[in-house]
């Protein structure tokens, strides 16, 4: 069951890198500080390659590599059923075009400050992990937990613990 | 007679309350103590020599011995006398205001600098000294002179040493709408005053730790983007980086004898405890689990390390024997039980315990296995104990705001210091 998923997440992995590939040889010029800004919407650049690139597939995967904020249920530290396309599409591109990423644990408030640390600590641990099953080499990656000390939402609820409880997929330079 | 004291104390009041914000960051204030708290006046020491004195020995040794929940400490205003030396005491005085013991003193400037106090314990029913002794000090060491006078009287009436002359490190934290949060790691007295920044960072600083001397502090920081210990003299202000790894850096606590650091590290691909020997600067690992391992802390005896571990699926306290290798569960109670520190005879685990995702501190007899519930505060967080293991801080929220909060290990006395500004967290009791 393990071994037959793997396998078929390398194979999206693998087609994914050929849409991806297709994308760039295609004319768009998508460097990884474009991606890095994707979360606060369509960067200049994107949106350029959008309009040059009618592939319905380059646009997911780009809606895709906008998702870096994976997010994560109560002291668990597994990766959601519903994370997976876009780690998918952020795995593709690092094969595709190099360069390093920092995943960045978080936790809940709820709990101690250390266990919480180990919480986002496992929870970037399992990110990279899958990403590496994915085919991006271990140099590329790097994990820093930052436990409950850089909470989004600060209130002391149920909608704010969700929203806490992330890995932060970062583009380094 | 007494309508005239009434508006005196008010008027004291009021200056209190003005003066209060200036001096420290934690005010103390007792919300519980025990049933029958021994009932002492401490009157004014006798200062002479010549100007005023920059601090007021007697009220800080009321504070402190009010603190500990134990001792009621009379009011000046209702004193009908001060005396500050033997044939000054009209017993019959003070047992009419039911008091059971009487401090007096009085405080002599020395030929160089500095103070010597001399302070007399009497017992007011027999009417006879109790103890007696001076204390020499600096300029600028009154305070500590009050506090170890606080610790003799404690000792004396008590039977357990005094933890007055301690102090407490903890986490402030400066959080402004639009700016970022910055992060001060400070000590202060055991009653919240002298405080110090011994540093301030951008980035989170967690986790400090006293070396069992108090001079140093261990801690986590996270300037640079990534967490590193950092072990720091609290006087020089001079720091020393522990070799720091991918991933993990964190949870340091220093072994009794001051010779290591237990502390976790993620660098062999899951959070896992490890000891760090200072001097020789080499690590050995001591879980080897796939789940988190982390907040080891230290037996008395530095023979075993407990840790909190998420193998039984649940956060809960572990104890390992360093000697045999041996691992054992020690907590059963609640489905979250974490960062356990042992009382120094081994007896009794703190611990942050939760229940249905409340939190509160709770103490675990480890002789009769048996929990009880200390606080019923929020999001209650990082007990310490205090060297002579009669109280423990802690760190709670109240409104938006951490504050530390104090209780007895038996939960009979409760005090809280309120925030005057940002938040604070993470208390740590200095070992002496």
């Amino acid at each position: 069951m393990e071994l037959t998923n793997s396998f078929k997440n390398a194979l999206v992995a693998l087609l994914l890198t050929a849409v991806v590939g297709c994308a760039s040889t295609g004319g768009s010029d998508t460097d990884s500080s474009d991606v890095a800004s994707g979360e606060n919407g369509y960067g200049a650049g994107d949106r350029a390659a959008l309009e040059v690139d009618e592939n319905a597939a380059s646009l997911a995967t780009q809606n895709l590599l906008k998702v870096t904020t994976f997010y994560f249920d109560l002291d668990q530290a597994t990766i959601k059923p519903t994370s997976r396309a876009a780690l998918q599409a952020h795995a593709a591109y690092l094969v595709e075009n190099g360069g390093s990423a920092v995943l960045e644990g978080h936790a809940d408030e709820r709990g101690t400050r250390e266990y919480n640390l180990a919480l986002g600590e496992r929870r970037a641990q399992a990110i990279a992990r899958y990403l590496i099953v994915l085919g991006v080499p271990s140099e590329q990656l790097e994990t820093v937990s930052y436990g409950e000390e850089r909470a989004i939402r600060r209130s002391h609820d149920e909608t704010a613990w969700a929203l806490n409880r992330r890995v932060q997929l970062n583009y380094g330079q | 007679m007494n309508i005239n004291i009434l508006p005196i104390n008010l008027v004291l009041l009021m200056l209190l309350c003005l003066v209060r914000p200036v001096w420290a960051e934690l005010t103390i204030e007792i919300t519980q103590g025990v049933d029958n708290p021994t009932r002492i006046a401490v009157v004014p020491f006798e200062w002479q020599g010549i100007g005023g004195l920059p601090e007021d020995i007697a009220s800080i040794v009321a504070a402190n011995l009010s603190r500990s929940g134990q001792f009621i400490a009379l009011d000046e205003g209702n004193m009908m006398s001060l005396p500050s030396e033997q044939s000054q005491i009209f017993f019959r005085d003070w047992r009419v205001l039911s008091q059971e013991f009487l401090l007096i003193g009085r405080i002599l400037p020395q030929l160089k600098s500095g103070y010597k106090a001399h302070y007399e314990l009497h017992d007011v029913f027999k009417g006879t000294l109790v103890v007696e002794g001076d204390i020499k000090v600096g300029k600028d060491q009154l305070r500590d002179a009050a506090h170890l006078i606080s610790d003799k009287i404690y000792e004396r009436l008590t039977g357990v040493k005094g933890a007055f002359s301690t102090r407490i490190a903890y986490v402030a934290v400066d959080r402004t709408e639009g700016k970022e949060d910055q992060f001060h790691l400070k000590v202060a007295d055991a009653d919240g005053h002298r405080e110090i920044t011994v540093r301030d960072s951008m980035e989170p600083l967690l986790s400090p730790h006293w070396s069992p001397d108090a001079s140093k502090l261990a801690y986590v920081s996270f300037e640079g983007g990534r967490p590193a210990v950092y072990i720091q003299d609290v006087r020089t202000g001079k720091r020393d980086k522990v070799p720091s790894f991918k991933g993990m850096n964190s949870a340091p606590a220093w072994s009794p004898d001051g010779k290591k650091l237990a502390l976790v590290l993620s660098k062999d691909g899951n959070p896992e405890v490890y000891i760090f020997d200072i001097a020789s600067r080499q690590f050995t690992r001591v879980t080897r689990h796939f789940s988190i391992d982390t907040e080891p802390s230290w037996s008395a005896d530095g023979k075993s390390l407990i840790f909190t571990s998420g193998r039984g699926g649940k956060p809960q306290i572990y104890r390992k024997n360093l000697v045999t290798g041996q691992v054992e569960r020690l907590t059963f109670d609640g489905d979250y039980n974490a960062r356990g520190r042992l009382s120094e005879d081994g007896r009794y685990l703190v611990m942050v315990h939760g229940q249905q995702g409340v939190f509160h501190i709770a103490v675990q007899d480890l002789k009769r296995d048996r929990l009880r519930v200390l606080t019923q505060t929020q999001l209650d967080e990082s007990p310490s104990i205090a060297p002579n293991g009669t109280m423990l801080i802690y760190a709670t929220n109240e409104g938006d705001k951490g504050i530390l909060a104090f209780v007895s290990l038996d939960g009979r006395v409760k005090s809280r210091g309120p925030a005057k500004f940002g938040d604070v967290r993470e208390p740590a009791w200095s070992w002496r």
